[in-house]
């Protein structure tokens, strides 16, 4: 007996050391990219080594016992039962321990809720990112700049991903940690993130960073960092959120500033018309952040500002259709567009597109869904009926349910193309079209 | 009652004839006893299987068995089933069993309240498990039931919500029961100093139920209100709060996490001294510090949400209280070894799984205090690390005193003693794969993992193919463990009334197997026998 359990003691200790040696990233947290970070990491390996060596006194001296006070050594068992003395020590020397351990943690808490600098001063944010959780997906509002997208899980891994797809998931780069479009901010900037959710609650979670923060509904939360070098990185939602909870990964890709700067020149130039999502103008914005700053820890008034900015993306989507008359793609489509009428190739074209990201994880790639929970849309009634309620149910959801309210989502051409595609798609053939104008009026 | 109620003897059994009047009408505690642990196993078998399915899709990376929503539901479902239906069941058929035989009363104090609270579970687990056969599946959301997630289920939420309803009902009742027999049915010369450990830890978890359950059924009923009629408690949008139902749950369940291991606590106080031949070291200091976790099991809720955005002071509070726990946590494993050293020790199976329990339990113990630390807690939370944690608390800990309990007292249960050389074949063949199953989650969450997801990245994908090894063979373990207790019920060598040499107990004064009446008279034991430690 007293061999395997050594050989497991010692196996266990060679894992950790072997941690602690050679570096890690299998076998240990990370040290992050940030000061932050780093400083978890070393708290983190504070504490484990306390334990180890608690761990090996405790055990070494059962296994001692284990050999030396065994009937088969015809031992007599001693009559002690009680000792105040070494009950006192064993309580009082834990005590000390833990107090040991707290003040290091204390620190780095504070550090976290209330930033200092070397010197002791506040840290000032330079720039703020909104995160909205959403099954199963995230978006990212950056809200100096006024724009924001959705980022979900890159197309190949998606497809990989679905049981008995074929696909030799080690063949996929990143798999399951890629997106579309990842976050994208500046090296050495510090960065507040105001997180908040659209339905259930998720987590945001880079360990390079150091924390994970909830994404709760009706909340805003708030978190910080300042990366030190350019660079991707990856996280997961880390809050059971549903059924693709294991399919909303995270990508973060730092650039340093000056190509930060051509990185946003090119989205605030040109976003209107590149961006899937919906667009914040400025001003909204603004408005958006004073409000978010003036209301603090105030819960209603989170709620009011969410509704606030409910209202003001809905204002944007009417003002980038204006916009797009005017600024369209290009020539063919802005002839199509200076009347609002998408023609029936487009729609199934940019429809096809858009529900193979957001759709197809529900609803299955060829409309076949995964009843009951998420039914079909091949032969659906509401798929292949009245066009109204389909409209009215990809707008406004189904609550309740997995089906999400995308009007506030997706833009309305989007919302209009996915529509129309599946009106036409999966062997149902309505025949006819929704357009961007039809879906501007549902959202009224 | 048919049975004829005449009293010639302890030998002579006089048990109820026929199923109906011995199992389904019965007031006996042995028997209800009995229904219990064989109920917890069944369920215990079954939450297993839904953990095999678990590991049969971790095994490698991408979907090979299950959709997304069905894996959700096999962890929701595990957990619930081991937590309300393998676990606490156990224990309440421990308790059932061995409480009135250590402190010499002759049944429960409320014997039909006893059959109502056990005949409870199987409906209850009957309405949860007729999810999987409707539409909508099973619950999905996690055993924890966050809102707003766990009210997307569709039908299931309400049967969800009154399962747990009648297991909380049913485990009131039994703790009521508990607490009532302990305070009224001692022997007349047994004090509460001289109750065994099992009896006291036994004594302090009834209370802890008495005081959260009603916690837990007002949380879900509010799920239920919220779901079908309208209410907004846990709806932002109509101007609740979802984080509150986070609070409301863990001022439930982190009393609960104790709940499953104060009474292997109790079972380990018993058998360690039982094979070390010495007496418990510091009985009352471990009194004390039951006593003492219990308290503090009810002032630490938050630190299961560190990641909500409380307020700095909030998380200050919940992590300095959160770390006190280690101190009486540490004394009881200093107690355990203190009562080792200088012993003289043998090691049949019993003991086995209890040294097993003290070393594992101190590993799941350690990487407690590592998350007590609300920062770093901030990257091991809801990632394997936590998964590793509390497996390494329920399984080597409170599966393993169970078991150990299960050998225990099988042969004053059945008169037979189970086959040793099984039995030691059983302990090592679980504490090696248990190992392997739960130790290499520790490095997937410090390396990324989160929890609750069907398919993972391939870095993960080594130590998730050594755990699912690890849990195929500790399932199978388990297997092995149902074909032991089935042989010794069956047959065996005879055991002695007194079974382990120097055992303390009153239940090694009654004959084995344990006649169907014990201590039927109301009269002084003999305190030497009773398994208490030195009080002075």
């Amino acid at each position: 007996m007293m061999n395997k359990k050594t050989k497991k003691g010692l196996l266990v200790g060679s894992l950790l050391a072997s941690t602690a040696a050679s570096a890690e990233y299998k076998l240990n947290l990370t040290k992050g990219v940030s000061d932050y970070s780093a400083q978890v990491y070393d708290m983190h390996m504070l504490v484990l080594w306390i334990c180890v060596v608690i761990c090996l006194g405790v055990f070494g001296a059962m296994f001692y016992s284990i050999i030396a006070h065994r009937k088969s050594k015809g031992v007599e068992p001693a009559k002690f039962s009680h000792s105040t003395t070494i009950e006192i020590i064993w309580t009082a020397i834990p005590v000390l321990i833990l107090i040991a351990i707290a003040l290091p943690a204390t620190k780095g808490m504070i550090q976290m809720d209330s930033p200092k600098d070397d010197k002791g001063e506040p840290v000032t944010m330079d720039m703020t990112v909104k995160i909205t959780g959403y099954q199963w997906k995230w978006r990212y509002d950056y809200l100096e700049d006024g724009f924001g997208f959705l980022s979900t899980l890159a197309a190949d891994s998606n497809i990989a991903r679905q049981k008995g797809s074929g696909v030799d998931v080690s063949t996929v780069d990143n798999y399951l940690l890629e997106v579309d479009k990842p976050l994208v901010i500046p090296a050495n900037t510090n960065i507040r993130f105001l997180l908040t959710s659209d339905d259930v609650i998720h987590s945001w979670w880079v360990p390079d960073f150091g924390w994970k923060r909830d994404a709760i509904p009706g909340y805003i939360n708030e978190a910080w960092t300042n990366v030190k070098e350019p660079g991707t990185y990856r996280g997961q939602c880390a809050e059971l959120c549903g059924k693709d909870h294991g399919y909303m990964p995270i990508v973060v890709e730092v650039l340093s500033k000056s190509d930060y700067a051509n990185w946003l020149a090119e989205q605030t130039g040109d976003t209107v018309t590149n961006q899937p999502a919906s667009v914040d103008t400025p001003q909204a914005t603004d408005a958006v952040v004073n409000m978010i700053e003036q209301s603090s820890a105030s819960e209603t008034a989170e709620a009011m500002v969410q509704s606030a900015a409910q209202e003001l993306v809905a204002d944007d989507d009417a003002e980038q259709a204006e916009t797009e008359e005017v600024d369209g793609e290009n020539a063919a489509d802005e002839a199509q567009q200076a009347d609002g009428e998408w023609s029936m190739e487009r729609l199934m074209a940019r429809g096809e597109e858009v529900y193979n990201t957001q759709c197809l994880a529900c609803h299955k790639i060829d409309g076949s869904g995964m009843p009951p929970a998420f039914p079909a849309l091949a032969n659906s009634a509401v798929v292949t009926g009245d066009i109204a309620k389909q409209i009215d149910t990809v707008v406004n959801g189904v609550p309740g349910t997995g089906m999400m309210p995308f009007g506030n989502m997706l833009p309305a051409e989007d919302i209009a193309a996915t529509i129309t595609y599946t009106r036409n798609s999966f062997g149902n053939d309505a025949g006819d079209r929704v357009q961007p104008a039809d879906v501007e009026a549902a959202k009224q | 009652m048919s049975h004829e109620i005449t009293h010639d003897g302890l030998t002579h059994d006089h048990k109820p004839k026929g199923f109906v009047n011995r199992w389904l009408l019965t007031t006996n505690h042995k028997d209800i006893g009995t229904m219990y642990l064989v109920f917890a196993l069944a369920m215990f078998i079954l939450g297993g299987a839904m953990a095999m399915v678990i590991r049969a899709e971790l095994f490698q990376p991408g979907l090979q068995f299950v959709e997304p929503f069905f894996f959700n539901q096999m962890t929701t479902m595990h957990a619930l089933f081991m937590i309300f239906g393998a676990v606490m069941p156990a224990f309440v058929g421990l308790a059932n069993w061995m409480v009135p035989m250590m402190i010499g009363a002759p049944d429960m104090a409320l014997p039909r309240l006893n059959n109502f609270s056990f005949w409870l579970l199987p409906f209850a687990f009957v309405v949860l498990a007729s999810t999987f056969f409707m539409g909508g599946g099973a619950p999905a959301g996690g055993w924890t039931m966050y809102p707003p997630l766990v009210l997307q289920g569709g039908q299931n939420v309400a049967f969800l919500v009154f399962a747990v309803h009648l297991m909380g009902i049913s485990s009131i009742l039994g703790a009521i029961n508990i607490i009532a027999t302990i305070v009224n049915m001692r022997a007349p010369n047994v004090g509460y100093l001289n109750m065994p450990m099992f009896v006291w830890t036994w004594l302090i978890t009834a209370f802890l139920l008495i005081l959260v359950m009603p916690v837990l059924a007002g949380a879900v009923t509010m799920l239920l209100t919220d779901r079908y009629f309208g209410t907004s408690f846990f709806n932002a949008a109509g101007g609740g709060d979802p984080v509150m139902f986070q609070h409301i749950f863990w001022f439930f369940g982190h009393p609960e996490v104790y709940i499953m291991i104060l009474p292997s606590f109790g079972i380990v106080s018993e058998i360690i001294p039982t094979f070390a031949r010495k007496r418990l070291f510091g009985y009352v200091s471990m009194v004390y510090a039951t006593a003492a976790i219990a308290f503090l099991s009810f002032i630490v809720w938050a630190h299961h949400m560190f990641s909500v955005g409380m307020p700095l002071g909030g998380q200050l509070y919940f992590m300095y209280a959160t770390m006190l726990i280690a101190v009486p946590t540490g004394v009881k494993i200093f107690n355990w070894l203190a009562t080792m050293w200088r012993g003289a020790m043998t090691f049949e199976t019993p003991m086995l799984f209890s040294i097993a329990f003290v070393a594992l339990f101190s590993i799941g113990g350690f990487s407690g205090v590592m998350m007590a630390l609300a920062p770093v807690d901030l990257q091991y939370h809801d990632t394997y690390f936590i998964v590793a944690h509390f497996h390494y608390v329920l399984v080597p800990g409170s599966v393993f005193a169970i078991i150990a309990a299960a050998y225990y007292w099988l042969p004053k249960w059945t008169g037979h003693m189970y086959d040793e050389r099984l039995g030691k074949i059983h302990f090592w063949w679980s504490a090696i794969s248990v190992n392997v199953l739960f130790f290499p989650q520790h490095f997937l969450g410090l390396a990324g993992m989160p929890r609750r997801i069907p398919d993972y990245s391939t870095q993960f994908a080594e130590f998730n193919m050594w755990s699912s090894i690890g849990g195929f063979a500790f399932g199978l373990a388990q297997v092995f463990f149902v074909y032991i207790v089935i042989k010794t019920v069956r047959g065996g060598v005879k055991a002695t009334d007194q079974v382990w040499d120097d055992a303390k107990g009153l239940e090694w004064t009654v004959p084995s197997p344990a006649p169907h009446h014990t201590f039927e008279e109301y009269k002084p034991v003999d305190l030497s026998k009773m398994a208490h430690g030195d009080t002075h």
